[in-house]
């Protein structure tokens, strides 16, 4: 491929003595994961094009350690936050955002009391900012009377109060924001959380994913917006089930990316 | 002779009080059984919480229907209490109806209970009809069924009751009856005594009355309706952090900071006075924190948890309703072993893990925190859990396979899947 991203790393900050004004944490999917480093790309994107200094730990980053505590394992989420903490103080870091809801709410919420205090913020939040600071423009005409509709990530959602950010980004793409019949606080888990991601479901009569994209087909959307890279792929499946060909799966800054023909 | 009344009267007050009073000392026991947590600090925010969601029913009406008829009886039970002041003052002082001494306004206070006591009566009857006829889903999951059953239907029956022998004892008393203002609902019954000794019949309404209602506060330990009571410490003591933080062990924290410090001596005799290390995870309800046993006992059994929880609502075993039911219930069997022993607990060879919870239900959380959200007297379900997987995965090592590879690749190589730590920026690339 042809195309230039521009991700500058921590470590080359600190060698010349500059301090980046965000740190991008890409996370495990973000990193790994085939169709998450799509949405990792489209947000580096827009972080380009919004000319933002910002840096991310590459090889120094490590698991936050979510789906180890979230399956009781709390030694290895502590060992695991206290050397990003470690890292993380080293380069000084102040500000964190992140495209995933897991690290968002680990890193904002269970880092603080183990010593690793940031401002940390999900990275519809960070693009809702640069919208309203004028840094970052959206053009609309791309999804003009497309229905999309938004999935909430319960670790946005639910454990985080954050339900606006995301939906502001999605009205300002001259779509029409569907509404699930359980959306916002009530919104359905799509059945990744809590480390089920990395496993099999218990035995019962369907999988959570289906019951998921059948609420959102109900709602008949063109787009199914999702704002994190787990709920991404539970998503994608359950329509690849359902709906193939008739809905896509996309992320927050994807659709952003998408309608700035980045 | 003419006493009489009066004695027996203060004996049967005298003995439900001291009754209950003889209960709540268990259930604080109880209750403290569980260890000790931190809930100092934001005391504004907790007061705001108790008065809106407890006091304020803030939570309840998300669901409209059951919302607002619940609202009815809570003000109902709440109002007509004033009139349970009175017959407490008659009874033992053998007056009657000490209170319209008050004048004209006595007629409009009794005539607000007796529109308040109809408007439960009905209230109270389609929660019955919502329980046995409608047959509501969240009613009808496994783990309502046999006592949690009739526990819901007797509550209901006992209101049913009292509130009928409110109105009866009004319809029957003549000279209140005669005084025509405050008897908005009993006048239509009224007529329906006449030709019987309604002097007698008022004086039986009026005892039933009195002994039912204290009856009725000796069934609230032994059933679902502690609600009434434990719902306003539950709120206070609810959790006031965002509902996606789960707590770090302390314990886990102090053996971290050892490994990771670079001049800790391995070999160093553990100071003489220092405590045991403690059990990491729950097993048992001592192995809990006295807010979780808090919850367990105002838990309702209303089942908003179960029917927002996403595993529940695919078939999986998992209900929240359940583990707190089940915290409840090994509790309860905790207490009574204590009683049996002399105040000592004998081991039992029993637990809450195995026992009443397996871990079939405890692996199929998503940690989503819908029970959490959706529980109108903050009870926190997903903080049992997750302490009975830390006991699973740090004491028995008793994960489900696919969670022990997630585990081992993030401490092999930083993250769940098996990539190296240095291939995290070749996307870049890609």
């Amino acid at each position: 491929m042809s195309e230039v991203l521009k991700v500058p790393t921590m470590a080359e900050f600190a060698a010349t003595g500059k301090q980046p004004e965000v740190l991008f944490w890409v996370g495990c999917a973000g990193s790994f994961d085939d169709r998450a480093k799509k949405i990792t790309k489209a947000f580096v994107r827009l972080l380009n094009k919004a000319e933002v200094e910002f840096a991310v730990l590459g090889t120094e980053e490590s698991c936050t350690g979510d789906p180890a505590k979230r399956s009781g394992n709390e030694f290895l989420f502590q060992m695991q936050a206290v050397t990003n903490i470690e890292v993380l103080n080293a380069y000084d870091v102040k500000k964190i955002v992140t495209a995933c809801p897991h690290c968002f709410n680990t890193l904002k919420n269970e880092y603080p009391s183990l010593g690793g205090d940031y401002i940390v913020m999900h990275h519809t939040q960070f693009l809702k900012s640069l919208l309203d600071e004028g840094r970052l423009t959206i053009e609309g005409g791309k999804f003009k009377g497309k229905r999309i509709t938004f999935h909430d990530p319960c670790f946005l959602g639910r454990a985080n109060d954050v339900y606006e950010a995301p939906r502001d980004l999605i009205k300002k793409l001259d779509a029409e924001l569907v509404e699930m019949k359980n959306c916002r606080k009530k919104g359905l888990c799509c059945g990744a959380g809590g480390a089920q991601m990395f496993k099999d479901a218990e035995q019962g009569d369907k999988e959570i994913n289906i019951e998921r994209t059948e609420q959102a087909m109900e709602v008949k959307p063109d787009i199914i917006a999702a704002g994190c890279p787990f709920c991404n792929t539970m998503m994608t499946d359950g329509v690849k089930n359902k709906a193939e060909g008739q809905i896509k799966v996309m992320d927050v800054a994807e659709l952003i990316a998408n309608a700035n023909d980045l | 002779m003419s006493l009489l009344p009066n004695i027996v009267f203060a004996l049967i007050l005298f003995s439900g009080v001291a009754f209950f009073l003889r209960n709540v000392s268990k259930l604080k026991r109880n209750i403290y059984l569980g260890k000790d947590v931190d809930t100092s600090g934001n005391t504004k925010l907790r007061w705001t919480n108790m008065a809106k969601i407890a006091l304020g029913q803030g939570k309840m009406v998300r669901r409209p229907i059951s919302g607002i008829l619940h609202i009815i009886v809570y003000v109902g039970f709440v109002i007509i209490n004033i009139e349970v002041l009175e017959i407490v003052i008659d009874g033992l002082f053998g007056t009657h109806r000490i209170f319209s001494v008050i004048g004209p306004l006595y007629g409009v206070l009794i005539g607000v209970f007796e529109v308040l006591a109809a408007l439960v009566f009905i209230a109270v009857v389609i929660f019955w009809f919502r329980r046995n006829v409608v047959k509501i889903q969240r009613f009808m999951k496994s783990e309502m069924k046999g006592w949690p059953k009739l526990d819901g239907n007797l509550i209901l029956y006992f209101e049913i009751v009292l509130m009928g022998l409110f109105i009866i004892m009004n319809a029957t008393d003549v000279e209140f009856q005669s005084m025509n203002s405050g008897n908005v609902i009993s006048q239509f019954f009224a007529p329906m005594f006449e030709g019987y000794n309604v002097h007698l019949i008022e004086r039986v309404a009026w005892w039933v009355h009195i002994t039912g209602i204290l009856v009725f506060l000796n069934y609230l330990y032994y059933s679902k309706h502690l609600h009434i009571l434990l719902a306003f410490p539950n709120t206070y003591y609810g959790s006031v952090k965002p509902k996606g933080q789960l707590n770090n062990l302390e314990a886990v924290t102090n053996e971290v900071k050892l490994m990771m410090d670079p001049d800790a001596d391995p070999y160093a005799a553990t100071a003489e006075d220092a405590a045991p290390p403690d059990k990491f995870g729950a097993s048992d309800v001592q192995d809990l924190n006295w807010v979780q046993l808090l919850n367990a006992y105002t838990c309702t059994e209303c089942g908003r948890c179960t029917s927002e929880c996403p595993a529940n609502q695919t078939g999986k075993k998992l209900s929240p309703r359940k583990i707190m039911m089940d915290t409840r219930d090994r509790l309860v069997e905790v207490g009574e072993n204590i009683d049996a022993n002399n105040g000592e607990f004998k081991l039992d060879g029993k637990q809450l893990l195995g026992d009443y919870i397996t871990n079939e239900e405890l692996w199929a959380c998503t940690s989503c925190n819908a029970c959490v959200e959706a529980c109108p007297v903050s009870i926190d379900p997903l903080s049992i859990i997750l302490e009975m997987r830390r006991y699973l995965v740090m004491e028995q090592s008793d994960a489900p396979m696919e969670l022990n590879n997630m585990m081992s690749n993030i401490e092999n190589n930083g993250a769940p899947w098996p990539y190296n730590q240095m291939d995290r920026l070749n996307w870049k690339n890609d």
